[in-house]
This record gives structure tokens, sequence and C-alpha cells, in this order.
């Protein structure tokens, strides 16, 4: 999640009010972001994705005033015509078929507002457009453009820019593979390229003058803004209209919050037409008795459409208008939410309704619970390991060949399978324990992974439990007597046959079994074994698939 | 302490054993010498003397002599000047020759020749043969006093402060020489009786009394005749040992114990499951950031899983295009069924949530998990990637946010965190959501925990059929075991050490 700085002398000459401390503090936790902290002149917060209009200083503020009842209610902007178009060459964008723009006249830019606007800019393509795949924006001094500006892909190679902050001529790919930006952002274009897009889209003015190279950059000629610059053209691409749209309106309100005037643009698909920005509200109607009864309240309509004020909706017979900016109402429940956080979390009294019904345990792990008091009352001490491993300390240390369910993206190379047993993770922790005195008697339960069986992964999950003795006596007998042991406490008993077993001595490993199924292995592990663990000490154990012997049952 | 005939009757044994010797000694050595006890009983016994007035001890460290793995050597063969002497009884020799025979080795030649020089036992010839003088003869018939010295560092060691004027001779001399003898730096102790030790060591130790009651006394009944010798009960013992269930299973029982307490029934299901269960199922759209490699881990064998259920896949579906049955208009793109299959270890519990919504009948219900979870995090003290998440639903046509709170103001308290706050958030399938914080009442300080909110219409609908609240929670819980414990890595909970487990206080909430 994107987080912020927020400058708060700004941010409250923007509120209009200028809250104690703590207050502030409180209040902004409470509105529905997370503070990180306050140091100084700066405000971190932390904006969930849901709220990209959070992002700005402009917008925080104008939601913040309201929500502390300052200036509620809805923000109505002015939009005029600009009378300029944008001609979209709908067959060969298709890789990112939308865009939205604007042209905002009378700005009065300076370094820090520029800054801002990058900031903004670049956080909102990050979270919002994420990172430029679904969708990014582009700012240009209008003065230098020659409208109607177009929206059309061509060849990157046959197409020659300056990219911004290089003063050469370079193609497309030579972009691609110099600039910052397009070092950072070719695997957009790369994903394109899997779709079958070989062409990247551009933005060019009516004299064929490039604009920009999408997903990386303007030129250098045509899309630098500074303290001269009075009149900017803003352009939304992506694969989402109503993503593309909510960007271009979070870009206007912005600006005109500081004091630009917004006009729209008519974007020409083919034969279609449409007019951005349209900052006019989107209508809900409010089911007040669902709220109600979702929220655990009995709120009347007048008390809802304050709250709903002070979330910056307007309210209207029955209808809620929705800023422009916001996109996150999709259902009554997004409504009910906004009127709990107005409400105030903290305002809600926490009950318990009487509700009759039985706890219940899943019956495999109170039968982990009655195994672990058993094997406690023999002396031994429950260890308890990861899951997620590696093939070297579960396969090669053990001297056994097997094919693990394994990881695509590990951290790192010592958690990238899931174990298919516990006892070498038990190995592992008797390594780990080698300065501390012995005998060291340890057990461990434990969650084992295969390829196979029926489930919808083509993977089967079973529990194991492995008990093991380290130390000069550890041997064949005393382990044998805490698994007899074991098996007479749950009233249960065992067959055992010789095997082999590659972990074990020779003649020192048996198999386990009840009623001629499979349940574990008990013996004395090989000394090439405790040497790959670096182990000094004999050890002697037993597995169990738990799974398997409560089944039995 | 003060009563001598009171000390003498809780005298143990090995007390009785040293006293005799308290008054002629001074040092723990010799106590141990005289007494014939082990080091570590004598010990013992003057620790307890001590506990009882009886006598104050010293640390004091001694430096004793020994051979070392040259002064071996010479032992048995003779220090090495002996040996290149010996060879020229029968004549004159080169210097090559000498080394050879008398088995010399590197530098040791010529050191020994300047000894034998400095003591005039040999001659250099101007042909550089070297012959034996009168004077070497004599030193090949008796020992040195170097050679003295090693024989009785061979019996004993001998400590440094009580050397004689010969033997200090000869450790100056030996000490510069490679490896014959060692300093041992040895810490032991000596003690001085107190005046009331003098007196209990002038007391009539005859009466010992009865150390153990034993099977045959109570057979024969003589113990009517016994008197039992006193203990000093504030002695104290050596560490028991014992088996021990992990700290971390018993505060995830008893975290399980309180949801069954309240209701609840436990949730049972696979750490393996389909992105479709783990995200698509949960309104998770598909480009959503959560489903990147850097948060998530997907399988590489088995890649793919399917999706069994094609009714809840249509409704899945149907929700994330266009929301259709849900009155929503649903994440607007076209959903991937490919993207859906792909194997992830779950990267939280609520995917058993979602699992059991779908094959829930008869609500009311109230459902808990405590489980393994996974995140693609890089390990460090607050991160692990594999951790524990306790999940809970309630499945209530009358469930609202009130009872959200309650449940987990509840659950919290009983952990041990009676102070809970509640921060508006946001997860994709719930809605309102809440992130919730408690108040450490030690470090005085808020612990971000995770999230709760009721499921979103476009989670339930496709999964249960039709709408009904579903108040839900999946909080991290290993960050409440670690406060608890007084542990400040996230990693030693897991990191097994077995001197960590035996020690470690127990579950006490």
């Amino acid at each position: 999640m994107p987080t912020v700085t927020l400058n708060k002398k700004e941010f409250e000459k923007l509120v209009g009010k200028k809250l104690p401390i703590k207050e502030l503090k409180d209040r902004i936790s409470m509105l529905g972001t997370d503070l990180e902290s306050i140091e100084g002149n700066e405000i971190h917060v932390e904006i969930f994705p849901n709220r990209p209009d959070l992002l700005s200083e402009q917008g925080f503020a104008r939601a913040f005033s309201s929500f502390i009842g300052v200036k509620t209610g809805l923000r109505e902007y002015k939009v005029k015509k600009s009378g300029h178009k944008v001609i979209v060459n709908t067959s060969s964008v298709k890789m990112r078929p939308y865009t939205a723009c604007a042209i905002i006249k009378n700005m009065k830019f300076t370094d820090e507002n520029i800054a801002q606007i990058m900031q903004i800019q670049e956080k909102l393509a990050k979270s919002h457009g994420r990172d430029r795949k679904k969708s990014a924006y582009g700012l240009y001094p209008s003065s230098i453009i020659t409208f109607p500006v177009h929206y059309i892909a061509k060849d990157p190679a046959k197409v020659k820019l300056k990219p911004l902050g290089i003063d050469k001529e370079l193609n497309g790919l030579q972009v691609e593979a110099m600039h910052p930006k397009g070092r950072e952002y070719k695997w957009v274009a790369d994903a394109w390229r899997k779709q079958g897009f070989t062409k990247y889209p551009f933005f060019f003015d009516n004299n064929k003058q490039v604009l920009s190279i999408l997903p990386y950059t303007n030129t250098e000629d045509t899309g630098k803004i500074d303290e001269n610059t009075k009149e900017v053209f803003i352009e939304c691409t992506g694969t989402d209209l109503e993503n593309v749209k909510t960007a271009l309106n979070i870009f206007c309100t912005m600006l005109a919050d500081m004091d630009g005037e917004v006009y729209s643009m008519d974007i020409v698909y083919g034969k279609k037409k449409i007019t951005t920005p349209d900052l006019k509200p989107k209508k809900m109607k409010l089911d007040l008795q669902f709220v109600n009864k979702h929220l655990g309240l009995t709120l009347k309509e007048s008390q809802a459409k304050k709250l709903l004020n002070r979330m910056g909706f307007g309210y209207l017979k029955g209808t809620v208008l929705i800023p422009a900016w916001r996109n996150d109402i999709l259902h009554q429940v997004d409504l009910a939410e906004d009127i709990a956080i107005a409400y105030g979390y903290e305002n809600f009294e926490p009950i318990i309704p009487e509700v009759s019904t039985i706890g219940k345990e899943i019956p495999l792990e109170a039968f982990k619970d009655r195994i672990r008091d058993i094997l406690v009352g023999q002396g031994l001490i429950e260890t308890t390991t990861y899951n997620l491993t590696n093939e070297k300390e579960h396969a090669d240390n053990v001297l056994l060949k097997e094919k693990f369910v394994r990881v695509a993206n590990p951290v790192t190379e010592e958690f990238n399978i899931m174990r298919k047993r516990i006892f070498p993770s038990v190995l592992k922790t008797l390594k780990i324990n080698k300065r501390h005195e012995y005998p060291q008697e340890i057990f461990e339960l434990g969650r084992t992974f295969f390829i196979g069986g029926k489930n919808e992964t083509g993977t089967f999950e079973e529990e194991n439990l492995c008990a093991a003795l380290c130390g000069e006596n550890a041997g064949f007998t005393r382990i044998k007597q805490i698994a007899d042991y074991l098996f007479n406490h749950i009233d249960s008993s065992y067959d055992i046959k010789a095997i082999e077993h590659p972990s074990f001595i020779k003649g020192r490993i048996g198999e386990l079994s009840i009623k001629g199924k499979k349940i574990g292995f008990l013996g004395e592990i090989h000394p090439q074994v405790l040497d790959n663990f670096e182990l000094e000490m004999p050890v002697a154990l037993f597995e169990v698939n738990i799974s398997r012997l409560f089944d039995l049952f | 302490m003060g009563n001598v005939q009171e000390v003498v009757a809780q005298l143990h044994p090995l007390e009785r054993n040293v006293l005799p010797h308290l008054t002629s000694s001074s040092t723990l050595d010799e106590i141990t010498r005289k007494s014939g006890l082990k080091e570590v009983e004598a010990m013992r016994a003057l620790q307890w003397l001590t506990n009882k007035n009886v006598l104050t001890l010293k640390p004091k460290s001694t430096e004793s002599i020994t051979l070392d793995e040259n002064g071996k050597k010479a032992m048995l063969d003779g220090l090495p000047e002996k040996r290149f002497l010996k060879t020229l009884t029968d004549g004159r020799k080169q210097i090559k020759e000498i080394e050879k025979e008398a088995k010399l080795e590197g530098p040791e030649v010529n050191i020994c020749l300047g000894i034998l020089k400095s003591k005039l036992a040999v001659n250099i010839d101007p042909g550089m043969k070297i012959s034996i003088t009168d004077q070497g003869k004599n030193l090949l018939k008796a020992d040195s006093l170097e050679e003295k010295f090693i024989r009785r560092l061979a019996e004993d060691p001998i400590i440094v402060d009580e050397l004689e004027p010969e033997e200090k001779f000869a450790f100056d001399n030996l000490k510069k020489r490679k490896k014959i003898i060692k300093v041992v730096k040895k810490n032991s102790w000596t003690y001085a009786l107190t005046d009331f030790g003098r007196e209990v060591c002038n007391a009539d130790l005859s009466d010992a009394g009865a150390d153990k009651l034993t099977p045959d006394m109570l057979k024969k009944g003589t113990w009517k005749k016994k008197k039992f010798r006193a203990y000093d009960v504030k002695a104290r013992v050596p560490a028991a040992k014992g088996g021990k269930t992990h700290f971390v299973t018993d505060a995830i029982r008893y975290a399980k114990r309180i949801w069954m307490d309240m209701g609840f029934e436990e949730m049972d299901g696979d750490i393996i499951n389909t992105s479709f269960w783990n995200f698509d199922a949960l309104f998770t759209a598909q480009d959503h950031p959560v489903r990147e490699l850097q948060d998530t881990f997907y399988l590489k064998t088995p890649a793919n899983g399917k999706i069994v259920d094609p009714k809840i896949k249509k409704r899945v579906k149907d929700a994330h295009e266009t929301g259709k049955g849900c009155k929503s208009p649903g994440w607007q793109y076209k959903w991937n069924e490919d993207d859906a299959k792909k194997n992830v270890l779950r990267t939280h519990t609520t995917v058993l949530s979602a699992q059991y919504c779908a094959k829930l009948d008869n609500p009311p219900k109230k459902y808990f998990a405590v489980g393994r979870c996974y995140r693609n995090e890089a390990i460090d003290w607050s991160h692990l990637c594999e951790f524990n998440q306790t999940d809970g639903i309630v499945i209530d046509p009358d469930a609202d946010f009130r009872h959200l709170l309650g449940y987990l103001k509840q659950f919290f308290t009983k952990m041990g965190f009676p102070e809970v706050r509640f921060r508006p958030a946001f997860f994709p399938y719930t809605e309102p959501s809440v992130e919730m914080d408690v108040y450490h009442p030690v470090h005085k300080k808020w612990i971000e925990l995770g999230g709760a909110g009721i499921f979103r219409p476009e989670m339930v609908i496709p999964l249960f059929g039709k709408w009904i609240p579903v108040l839900a929670w999946g909080p991290g819980i290993d960050r409440t075991f670690m406060e608890y414990y007084g542990i400040n890595d996230l990693r030693d909970l897991y990191k097994n050490d077995l001197k960590q487990i035996r020690e470690m206080k127990k579950w006490m909430r």
C-alpha cells in the first residue's frame, strides 16, 4: 500500500481547521487511513487501495475536512468545454484501448506543486494503475501542442523521439533500453508482446510531433512542465475505462483545488464519442433498513444524511450522490461502511448476541493432544518446526531420492519444498541443539505434503508424529518401549517387520503397520545420516502417520 | 545460625567427612586429598558448611606446572641435548649425522649445540666435526636438574609458588624451551574457619543419626530406635528435568479453548489450495497486488489444480465480472480460469472460512481455525514466511457489526489484552472492514494484529447461494504469544532451542 507524505501546514490550510496533534492523529486513523507518524511538519500516512483519491494532499484534505465537520457534503466542480479533441485509433491500441483526457487552464505552477503532482502521478500509477499495467498518466504544457491529439499504436522501432531527460533522438526501442522508465516498465510491454501486440501506443499532436511513448515517458520538448506553464493537457490511458476515468477525475479535482480551471475534451473512438472528465456525481439509492441492520444501528434518514455528508457524499430524497473521484462504492455495504466510519467505530457498543451453538474441536486435533500428553509423560520435549523446508535436509541428508511439493518462488533456497516426513526436521532440531546437554529426547507433530490423491489441488496432506532419542544410550530398545507405551495408552497395538531403509542402520529398522496398513517406521539412524547432520550421538526414532492411525480407530 | 548442637545434628555425611581435616588444612585441594572425596563432593561440603557459618570460602587461583608434549617425549627418550651427546660417545661426528642419529628435528639441533657449548660439553673442530669433552662425559653419567624436574613433573603437577630453589632454576630454563612444560592456571578455593566453626570442629560428632529411612528399617521396625539426621531445608538442590509440550502449542490450545467456550466449531482443511479458494472466492480481483509473486507462494509442482464445483465457479466468475446476482457491478474485467487454478500455499486461514461458507447448510453457525499460513516475505524479527493465524466466522441472519466487535473484544480480553481498538481498514472481501490493535499494558503501546469485517455480498452470495451476514476475522496470533513469553524476535518462537523450551514458563492464562 502506498505511503504519502503530507505537508502539515499546507494540509491544515486546505482543511480549514487546525487540530491538536493528538486529535489529528486519532481522526486520521479513524477516517480509514493508516497513520504511520507525524514528524515536525510532515504527516506520513498509508493509503488503502480502495481510496486512491486520498493520495493527494488536496484529496486527503477534502475528505478530512468533511469528516471533522468543517466542510461537509458533496463538493461540486465546474467543467467548461475546451472544444479540443483526442482521436483514438481504436484498431491499433487494443493492448491499452482507453483514454480519458482534460485540459486545465490558469494554473500557477511552483516547484512545490510540480513536485507534488509528480508524486501523485507515480503513486497513483503504482496502486490504482497496478504499476502502469492497468493505467498510466501524463501531463504536458498544452501551449506547444497542436490539437487534435492522436492516440495511436506504432512500431516503436520506427518512431523517433527525445525522451524526457535525454537530449538525443532515439527510437522507441532505444528508449526502452536506455531510459530509466523504459527499463523499469519494460515488463508491461513484454506482457503485450506475449498477447501478440508488437506495437506500442503513442500520443502525437496534429503536427505529428511525438508527445509520449507508453508506458514509458513524455518527450523532452513537449512533456516538461515548469513555472512558466499556465495550461496543461492531461491524458490517462489504460485497459479499463472506469479506472482511467476515475484517475482523470482525481487529477482534475486535485488541480482544481490548486485553483486551476477544468476543461473537458471529446474523446473520439471511431463513430463513438465520449466527453471527459465527467465530474457529475454517480447515484445510488440508500437502503437505510439494510444499512441499519448491517451495522446494528437505528439511524433515522436525517442522521444517515448527516453521516453521509461527513464522508463527502451528497444526499437527495433517498439517493446518495457519490463523488466522481470515488470508484469504491459498489453496493449498499460500501455505503454502510462509510456511514459506520462517520458514526465512529469507537462509538459502536461491542456485544455478544445470545446465539446457541456448540463448540467443537476437530477430532484429529484432540487426538494429537492425547498423544502429546502420553509422550510428555515419558519425559519427551515437544519441538515444532516449519513445514516449508529444503531438499538438502529432507532428501540428500537422509539418503533418499524424493519428489516434493515444490514452491515456484521461494524466498531462499532454505525454504523451497514442503516436507514429506517429520524425522529430517527432528534431526535438524538435534543438530541445532548439539551444545546442550544429553540425552535429548524430543517429539514433533506436524503436517506432511504429497503429490497425488483426489483433491482439487493434486496434492494431499497428512499429520505425522516423530519421536526421537539422542544420546550415548539412545537405541532400539528404548524407542520401542516408548512406541509400545504410546500404543498401549491409545488402546491399540502395531505389527512390526524388518525392512530396509537407507536412513537407518541395516537390521535395526522395522516397519509399523496396523491391520496390514503401513503406518510408520522405527529404528536406529544410519551413521552416515548422523554425519550429514553433524551429529556425534546416536539417534533412535519412530515416525507414525497420525491421520492414518486415527482413521483406523 | 549459632547453636553448635543444631548444626552438628544437620551435618550431611559429606560434611562429616571433611570436618576432621578442616583445622589441619586451608585449601580445597588439601581437603579433597585428605578426605578421599571427589573434588565436587568436597566442594559441595565446603559450600554447605559456609552456609552454616562454619567457614568462609575464598576463590584462589594457582599456577601449576605440567609436562607438555615435548616434555613427555623427553621422559621416554631423554632431553634432546642428552640424545645429542650420546651420539658422540663413539667418536667425532658431522652435525648432519648427529641430527639423524639423535632424531632431532628442525631447529632443535642448533639449540642443543648452543646448550652443550655453554656447558663446555662439546668441542667443534676446525673441520666442523663435533666431539665430546670430559665435562660432557660427566654430564652423561648423571641426571641434570632439568631432567630431575621433568621426572618429578611426570608424577604430579607442581604448584609454581611451592618450587624449591633448584627446581626454580630448572623451571626457568625449561620455560624458555619449546613445549617441554606448560603452566596451567587453575581456579581453586581456600577457606578460613570461623570462631563458630572451630567450636563445631571440636564438638562430638559420634552421633551421626540415620541419613536415610530405608525399607529395611520399616520392615523390621528398627526406625523406632533411630534418630534421623536433620536436613538443611534451605539447601539448594539440582534442577529437575521433565517432558514438556512446546510453548506455542500451549498458547494455541488456550486460544482454541476460548473459541470453543464461545460455541465455535473448529474448521479443518488443507494448507495447499487453489488460487480460486485463496483469492477468487474471496472476491479478490485477479490483478490485485496480493496475488503477485512477491506476496504469495505459488507452487512449481504441482503448479495447477482444478475447480471442482461448476456452480460455484460460475457464480464467483459472475461476481468478479459483472456482480450478477449481488446487486453490484463487480470488478468489471474478464475473469480468467487459468489464474484461478494456480496452486498456492494458503496466505490466510480465511480460505477455510470461504470453504465452510460454501458447504454450510443450517445457520446460525460459528466456526474457527488456528493454523499455519504463508507469505512471501523476507524473514526478520517481525516477519516469518510461515506463521499462525486464527480465523473465525459467524454465519447468522441476525449478525451485525456490533457483534463482530463483541466477539473480538471477548477473545482478546481472554488472551490478556482487555483494551482493544478498532480502526477502519480495507480488505477486498469485507465491508465494513476493521483493523484490530490491542494495548500492551507493560510496554504501553498498541500492537497491530490484523483484520476483520463482514463478508461482502459478492463473496457470500456465490458461496452460500444467497445473502446472509457473515462476520469474519483473521488476525495473526504469533505476536500475542511473543508478548506473553517475553520474546522480542518472532523467529525465536520456532528456534527449537531445547534449553529455551525447557526453561520457558508455562502459559498461565
